[in-house]
């Protein structure tokens, strides 16, 4: 673990430990008011928690109270906001070329290398433009190649894709999954999506302190924690997009490689690309027998579970869930090791590049 | 004299306001009305606490009547006078301002000379530059304040040192005697020149240093009743007052010269 | 006239409310125009080109430039403070600050008088550094800064609220060492209310009249600025008042329409689309 934080502020509670692997994503999901974005102010150095320590290869960051606290210039650990924050009256270049120039490169050396990450984030051609001629995924794009420059040993991402719209967030997310692959960084969100797509392990925040850590996929699947029990009420289905509003299934999911989903695809989706498919519990309609008719994807899954879920009947199976009335499970007669058939419409199937 | 003015002012505004939005209160009181109504005098910052004594035995010997007193700069006053102000009785600290009223016919008899004032050097308590004389004000380093030659002050002051045959290279020129003696009083100043009444009343904070070419600059002080003036009688009155005995004394007692 | 300005928009505004808007305008306008209804036209040119007249124009905007400087220097770094800081008694000091924005501009010409005067605070020890400022145009320079300074303080103080300090935050996580945070990002930013604050400190110093009589004097071409010259010539020459009275009045309405014309704001991309 190359950085390791541990730190303690009490006027907000706040009382956590993290640590990162070299080119390790972390993803911190948790509710509103949880402490996330503390985690990253106390990171950056933006806010002085009561203490605690952190070291990033090898630096001491802080070690309160009493010691070192090393100013956020210092630190090298770059922070990506929800808004832009680009300096509205510098050009885009000059944003991007902020931070070499702040490390001490000339002006030509720092816009040589600004002109690099802008072009790593497809954003060359805005080179020219105020951050008031942007459109809100251009101007995160600039941001993130603006946090990239820089050359952080750590990239704070604080709900960087939460003000953008539907329209510009898959391709920031896509963007980011790119330029974060093999980097250290920590991403605060509230999107399952992030996490599953972005980071390689998440940890689940909830009022200040952290109740849950592993990989995506495990606490996806077994939460333990309440928010990540609230998170894990979605179905998930990772492989390869093949044609229009189609997914090819990839097997980690329980359902067999290969196996396809149709749903309405996200406009930046394309086939060839690794997706994902997301659809509600309540969306899933339950049989015993195959059903067809279509547009409905049916997929023939084995009982692994059977619990109460809010006034419903959650069916674990096949790595899929299903929320059904209590009736209707009584009709079906549901124990774990039976043999269904779980049906959703194309229409509550939403399908997204990763 | 400015801070009196402002408040005045405004409240005339005020006034003017509320009798236009047509709002159905009483009409001020007119200055006119009765034997003993009130009479406005309108004097020279310089006659302040003279004629504030003086008001004081005028109520006595006229029960009843109320007098108003306004002072501020002589020009000040007839500025006010000329647009209008209702004053009856106006007392000035030169001939000039007094002149230029008779001129536009804005005074209903002669003015009379009632006293004079002189000016005399007043240097900080300590003297620090240790002036005794009128010569002394133009030794090199000295810093000298003076009235403006354009207010009857500053007037004299030429005029004196015309008679002294020097020229004096003023720190500065203030607007008014106020001024002077407050640069003066904090040692801002090391000397300057005003009237003898107003380093009696500075007393204390100033040293007032006699000298002898003063002689040749005296202002004396008119006084007059105003024209259109509804109080004709108690103004007359009230100018018998300043320039009979009880006028004399008071005056002479406050180190004015009399005519 | 309203329904003309906006044609879509619907303003909300009682009728009657014009009523006393009408007579709000009239209170600033009206003495204006009766300002120049009385001035001689006709000895307009040689009055206000009087060489008396012309020394008291240049030391006004000489001394209303030196001020608006001598702002800058001392009122940025006190705007930040006050803004961005945090230590005890800040509510009070900002208050206190901003004292000479309500007080009677005599009363900071004595309070000046106490501290610079020889006989001031300070005075013994800058007459032992040889620095006489009693009756100079130096005096002039900083009565104008004391009334002046609080309204750059207050116009920098709220373009930095309002600016907030997360621009600073992502600089400084960047890289950016204070002093380049405060170079590259906050001055540019707050750009628009420094040139506007330094446009009202500038009018306020040109205005200057109570402090500058109490503590400088009223000397030509070294002490006497527009408003005492406008003063003195009152007592003798009332055209000549007049007519310079309306010379400061085109100045002060020059500098404030500087100070409210936002498209120079608006250039700076600050809130732009």
């Amino acid at each position: 673990m190359t950085f390791q934080l541990e730190a303690a502020v009490a006027a907000r509670d706040f009382a956590a430990s993290l640590a990162l692997a070299p080119g390790e994503t972390v993803a911190v999901l948790g509710p509103n008011g949880a402490g996330k974005s503390t985690l990253l102010s106390v990171t950056a150095g933006l806010l002085r928690p009561d203490a605690g320590r952190a070291m990033l290869d090898g630096r001491t960051l802080f070690d309160l109270p009493g010691g070192t606290w090393l100013a956020p210039h210092l630190r090298g650990t770059a922070l990506l906001a929800q808004q832009p924050l680009l300096f509205p009256h510098l050009s885009v270049l000059e944003n991007v070329a902020f931070g070499p120039r702040s490390a001490g490169a000339g002006r030509h050396g720092a816009r040589q290398n600004a002109r690099h990450w802008l072009a790593e984030v497809d954003a060359l051609h805005l080179a020219g433009r105020r951050p008031g001629q942007l459109s809100g995924g251009q101007a995160q794009r600039v941001a993130v190649a603006r946090a990239l420059a820089a050359g952080p040993q750590l990239l704070l991402l604080d709900e960087p894709m939460s003000a953008l719209d539907v329209e510009a967030a898959p391709m920031l997310r896509r963007l980011l999954k790119r330029v974060l692959a093999g980097r250290r960084a920590i991403i605060v969100t509230h999107d399952v999506l992030d996490a599953l797509l972005l980071a390689d392990r998440a940890v689940v925040m909830e009022a200040g302190r952290i109740t849950e850590e592993g990989p995506v996929r495990r606490i996806l699947e077994r939460p333990r924690s309440r928010f990540a029990a609230g998170l894990a009420g979605l179905n998930l289905l990772t492989g390869t997009i093949t044609g229009d509003g189609i997914l090819a299934t990839d097997g980690t999911s329980g359902l067999a490689a290969g196996a396809t989903v149709t749903g309405t695809a996200d406009p930046e989706a394309a086939p060839g690309q690794v997706g994902i498919a997301v659809f509600r519990p309540a969306e899933v309609a339950v049989f015993r027998e195959p059903v067809h008719g279509s547009p409905r994807n049916t997929f023939a899954v084995t009982v692994t579970d059977v619990e109460p879920h809010g006034g419903h009947i959650r069916i674990h199976a096949g790595g899929l869930y299903a929320d059904i009335t209590a009736a209707a499970a009584a009709d079906l007669d549901v124990a774990p090791g039976l043999q269904l058939y779980f049906a959703v419409k194309a229409t509550a199937v939403d399908i997204f590049p990763a | 004299m400015r801070a009196l003015r402002g408040p005045a002012a405004l409240a005339a505004a005020g006034a003017l306001a509320l009798a236009g939005c047509g709002a159905g209160g009483t009409a001020p009181a007119e200055s006119g009305n009765g034997a003993g109504g009130s009479l406005t005098v309108f004097a020279a910052a310089s006659l302040q606490q003279v004629f504030t004594e003086l008001a004081g035995a005028f109520e006595q010997q006229h029960p009843g009547t109320d007098v108003v007193l306004n002072f501020a700069g002589s020009s000040d006053l007839a500025t006010q006078i000329t647009a209008g102000a209702p004053a009856d009785v106006f007392a000035a600290a030169d001939t000039r301002t007094m002149d230029q009223l008779a001129a536009a016919s804005l005074l209903a008899g002669e003015p009379e000379e009632f006293a004079s004032n002189t000016l005399t050097i007043v240097v900080p308590p300590d003297n620090p530059a240790g002036i005794d004389s009128f010569a002394d004000l133009a030794e090199p380093g000295t810093a000298v304040v003076v009235c403006a030659p354009q207010v009857p002050c500053g007037a004299a002051a030429e005029k004196a040192a015309a008679a002294a045959g020097t020229t004096l290279q003023p720190a500065s020129e203030e607007a008014s005697v106020t001024d002077v003696l407050g640069k003066v009083s904090s040692g801002e100043a090391d000397a300057g020149l005003v009237y003898i009444t107003d380093a009696r009343n500075a007393a204390g904070r100033v040293t007032a240093v006699p000298f002898a070419e003063a002689a040749a600059a005296v202002n004396t002080y008119p006084i007059a009743a105003v024209d259109g003036s509804g109080q004709q009688q108690l103004a007359a009155e009230f100018i018998d007052l300043v320039t009979g005995g009880t006028g004399r004394q008071v005056l002479s007692a406050a180190g004015f010269g009399l005519p | 006239m309203a329904r003309s300005a906006h044609p879509a928009g619907y303003s909300g505004l009682p009728r009657w409310i014009m009523v006393p808007a009408a007579l709000g305008f009239g209170a600033v306008l009206l003495p204006l125009a009766a300002l120049a209804a009385r001035v001689d036209w006709a000895g307009f040119l040689p009055l206000v080109t009087s060489a008396s007249s012309l020394a008291a124009l240049g030391l006004s905007l000489r001394t209303a430039a030196a001020s608006t400087v001598l702002c800058l220097v001392l009122g940025i770094p006190t705007a930040l403070v006050l803004a961005r800081a945090s230590f005890p008694g800040q509510q009070l000091l900002r208050a206190l600050v901003l004292l000479p924005l309500v007080l009677p501009p005599v009363v900071g010409g004595i309070a000046l008088l106490y501290t610079f005067g020889r006989r001031g605070l300070l005075g013994p020890a800058l007459e032992v550094a040889g620095i006489q400022i009693a009756f100079s145009t130096a005096a002039v320079v900083l009565a104008q800064t004391f009334v002046a300074l609080p309204f750059l303080v207050v116009s920098l103080e709220g373009a930095l609220r309002t600016a907030g300090h997360r621009y600073e935050a992502v600089a400084a996580t960047l890289g950016a060492r204070p002093t380049t945070v405060l170079t590259r990002v906050t001055l540019p930013l707050i750009l628009p209310g420094l040139a506007s604050g330094a446009v009202l400190a500038f009018a306020r110093a040109l205005g200057e009249f109570g402090a500058t009589l109490t503590f400088a004097g009223s000397l030509q071409g070294v002490t006497r600025t527009l408003p005492l010259e406008i003063y003195l010539q009152r007592e003798t020459d009332p055209d000549a008042a007049v007519a310079l009275s309306l010379v400061l009045v085109a100045v002060a309405a020059a500098v404030v329409g500087l100070a409210y014309r936002r498209t120079l704001s608006g250039a700076l991309g600050v809130g732009g689309r």
